[in-house]
């Protein structure tokens, strides 16, 4: 668990890896050179065009869970090149490789811990684990999570971001799109809320699965939000698409985003939704034990339970 | 006799020579009962020849190859299938909100004569009703319509039949604008959860959420030399390789055949073509698929819907390979 515990001294944010520069960075969008402390101040926005720069999952964590209260869960778990898949390089090479480069196991971080002292079950997607791709683990984990959120009558949230499915995987990346999927319809028939959150980008199988089925869909400014990439449409339809196409602004203007939210707003606006979905109160403190699983009826129960009692 | 037919439409490359010898030998056998020219000799050889050819072609069908015969235009079609297997058929149009969508098609009828509901995909076999069809392509519409007829299925107790053949949901401006992710993402989940059983069929091309999109089922067939996979082997040349003309390649590493499938867990069961194809003799193909669909549909209206939804459930959950 050492490796994203907050430091004494407050975040520490990591330096974006394609930028070596210490002190300087240049913005994506308004390609500005600014101050990187200036930006790591206000959560990696851009002070002159608030471009909100891509963060990874410790980053979303540190802002919006409470201080030492995440616990997370199937951090263990790693791909498995079933396929033994190869275009120029092998599939088992990349996971090893992006393992190293990122410091994670896979694509999602899913955990339990509270916001303002509110219990909640949270997935965070990893841009950096080869573009956020769904494969089986992505699949299998945000299934569990919701699982356990269900059974133990949690608010589910999903940070997304994401390229889609993993192709290395075939079609086992495209059944976790159903799998996800029937696991949020049954968190939904017990009346939990589920609040997707969608970060720059979030495209393909994970915007046809769980990020486009929440109660409540939040979006970063300018994040790109879609289900075909721009540049497979470019090529398909061959035109040129409209300015703004695909961005949050223009997802929220056709009906598919609730709300926009700066990145300095999202935990208060997370915290305000989960208070109208389940009242103001908050619940008793969640089970934060390892030795819990869910059976086959979705229920919470104690492993190991025989070797407790002896 | 019927004149010999000299321009077949769309010759697969690999099929090549069993496809002109099979015309020599029809040729010959034309000039024996027109111009009196004896070549029974000469027809028993080359028929010989023929079997043999076959067995060393379709012996080495590669997943390219299968590719090929899941595209080609003489292959059926979901309203082949429809007209061939279903009686007192009634076609439904319109999402309710926004169009019809013509590459899903949408409808009841009778199976064995017990009604259902069917959605599927519908290609185009000229340029004319591809375009009409948008080469079985859905928009957002299409998506919204099948979810339409999923539900109203459940209301009235009707068991859901999907045919699949789709090279993916569109990629377009509009279907962008009208929610294609969305579209998709809420028939999964109202697929996971409907009371009533769900039988699938991938009777040509199933790629991405294009594909499951109304894939979600109790039991998933698919045809033999169908392919079903997470993007088409065009898409995945175009990312990994950037170079669409890598398609060859990609299938073969892909595990997109229905071979590769069941021993993945994603289908259940596989329907055998005749040799060479569907194309080949469609109505062959059509009996055969009316004969799984009716055994397979029998066999899950004997279970309990309830259990039959756990079922499904729980096989969707188990789907994946990790390490832990």
């Amino acid at each position: 668990m050492e490796w994203f515990k907050k430091s004494k001294s407050g975040i520490v944010f990591q330096p974006k890896k394609e930028i070596n520069d210490d002190l300087w960075l240049k913005c994506d969008s308004c390609k500005e050179i600014i101050y990187r402390k200036e930006v790591e101040k206000i959560l990696w926005i851009c002070p002159n065009c608030s471009w909100h720069f891509q963060i990874n999952s410790e980053i979303y964590r540190a802002i919006l869970i409470d201080q030492d209260s995440f616990k997370e869960i199937d951090r263990d778990m790693g791909s498995n090149d079933i396929l033994k898949f190869k275009d120029k390089k092998g599939y088992a090479d990349r996971i090893i490789e992006h393992q190293k480069k990122s410091g994670l196991m896979d694509a999602v971080v899913t955990g339990l811990g509270t916001m303002e002292k509110r219990p909640v079950a949270i997935g965070v997607m990893d841009f950096r684990y080869m573009g956020g791709s769904m494969g089986s683990v992505v699949g299998e984990k945000v299934t569990r999570l919701v699982r356990r959120a269900t059974a133990e009558q949690l608010p589910l949230i999903i940070i997304s971001s994401s390229g889609g499915a993993r192709m290395q995987e075939g079609a086992l990346s495209l059944m976790q799109m159903a799998k996800t999927s029937a696991a949020l319809a049954l968190h939904a028939e017990k009346k939990l809320p589920y609040i997707s959150v969608l970060t720059h980008p979030t495209t393909g199988g994970t915007t046809a699965s769980f990020a486009m089925l929440g109660d409540v869909h939040i979006a970063e400014p300018g994040a790109l939000i879609g289900f075909a990439g721009p540049r497979v449409i470019r090529e398909t339809i061959r035109q040129e698409l409209p300015k703004g196409f695909q961005r949050a602004e223009f997802v929220l203007e056709h009906g598919f985003i609730d709300v926009i939210c700066d990145r300095r707003n999202l935990k208060n606006l997370l915290v305000t939704l989960l208070n109208h979905f389940m009242g103001s109160k908050i619940p008793g403190q969640i089970e934060k034990s390892d030795d819990l699983f869910i059976d086959a009826q979705g229920n919470l129960k104690k492993k190991y339970q025989a070797s407790k009692a002896g | 006799m019927e004149p010999v037919e000299k321009t077949p439409v769309a010759m697969l490359e690999f099929e090549h020579p069993i496809v002109e010898l099979e015309r020599k030998i029809q040729d010959m056998r034309h000039f024996t009962s027109t111009e009196n020219i004896e070549f029974k000799e000469e027809i028993k050889r080359l028929e010989k020849k023929l079997e043999k050819l076959k067995e060393e072609i379709y012996s080495q069908i590669t997943p390219w190859n299968r590719v090929q015969i899941a595209r080609h235009p003489k292959r059926p079609y979901t309203l082949d299938y429809i007209n061939g297997i279903i009686t007192d058929w009634v076609e439904l149009h319109g999402d309710r909100a926004f169009a019809d969508d013509a590459a899903m098609v949408a409808g009841m009828g009778k199976l064995n004569g017990k009604s259902v509901a069917i959605v599927g995909q519908q290609k185009g076999r000229d340029v004319k009703e591809n375009i009409k069809r948008n080469f079985g392509m859905p928009n957002p519409e299409g998506y919204r319509k099948a979810l339409r007829i999923f539900k109203m299925a459940e209301k009235f107790g009707l068991p859901v039949i999907c045919f699949i053949d789709t090279i993916g949901a569109f990629p377009g401006i509009g279907a962008e604008e009208r929610g294609q992710a969305e579209a998709i993402a809420r028939n999964l989940r109202e697929m996971a959860v409907l009371q009533v059983p769900i039988l699938i069929v991938i009777v040509g091309e199933g790629a991405s959420g294009g594909a499951l999109g109304i894939g979600v089922g109790d039991r998933v067939l698919m045809c033999e030399n169908s392919w079903y996979c997470v993007i088409s082997p065009e898409g995945c040349a175009a990312i990994l390789w950037s170079d669409r003309a890598k398609a060859a390649q990609c299938a073969e590493v892909m595990h997109l055949t229905a071979a590769d499938l069941i021993k993945l867990g994603v289908v259940d069961d596989i329907i055998p073509e005749p040799q060479g194809g569907a194309h080949r003799d469609p109505k062959a193909m059509i009996d055969t698929v009316k004969e799984y669909i009716v055994r397979e549909m029998q066999a899950l209206l004997k279970v309990p819907i309830k259990e039959l939804v756990d079922r499904r459930i729980e096989k969707y959950y188990a789907m994946g390979s990790v390490v832990e």
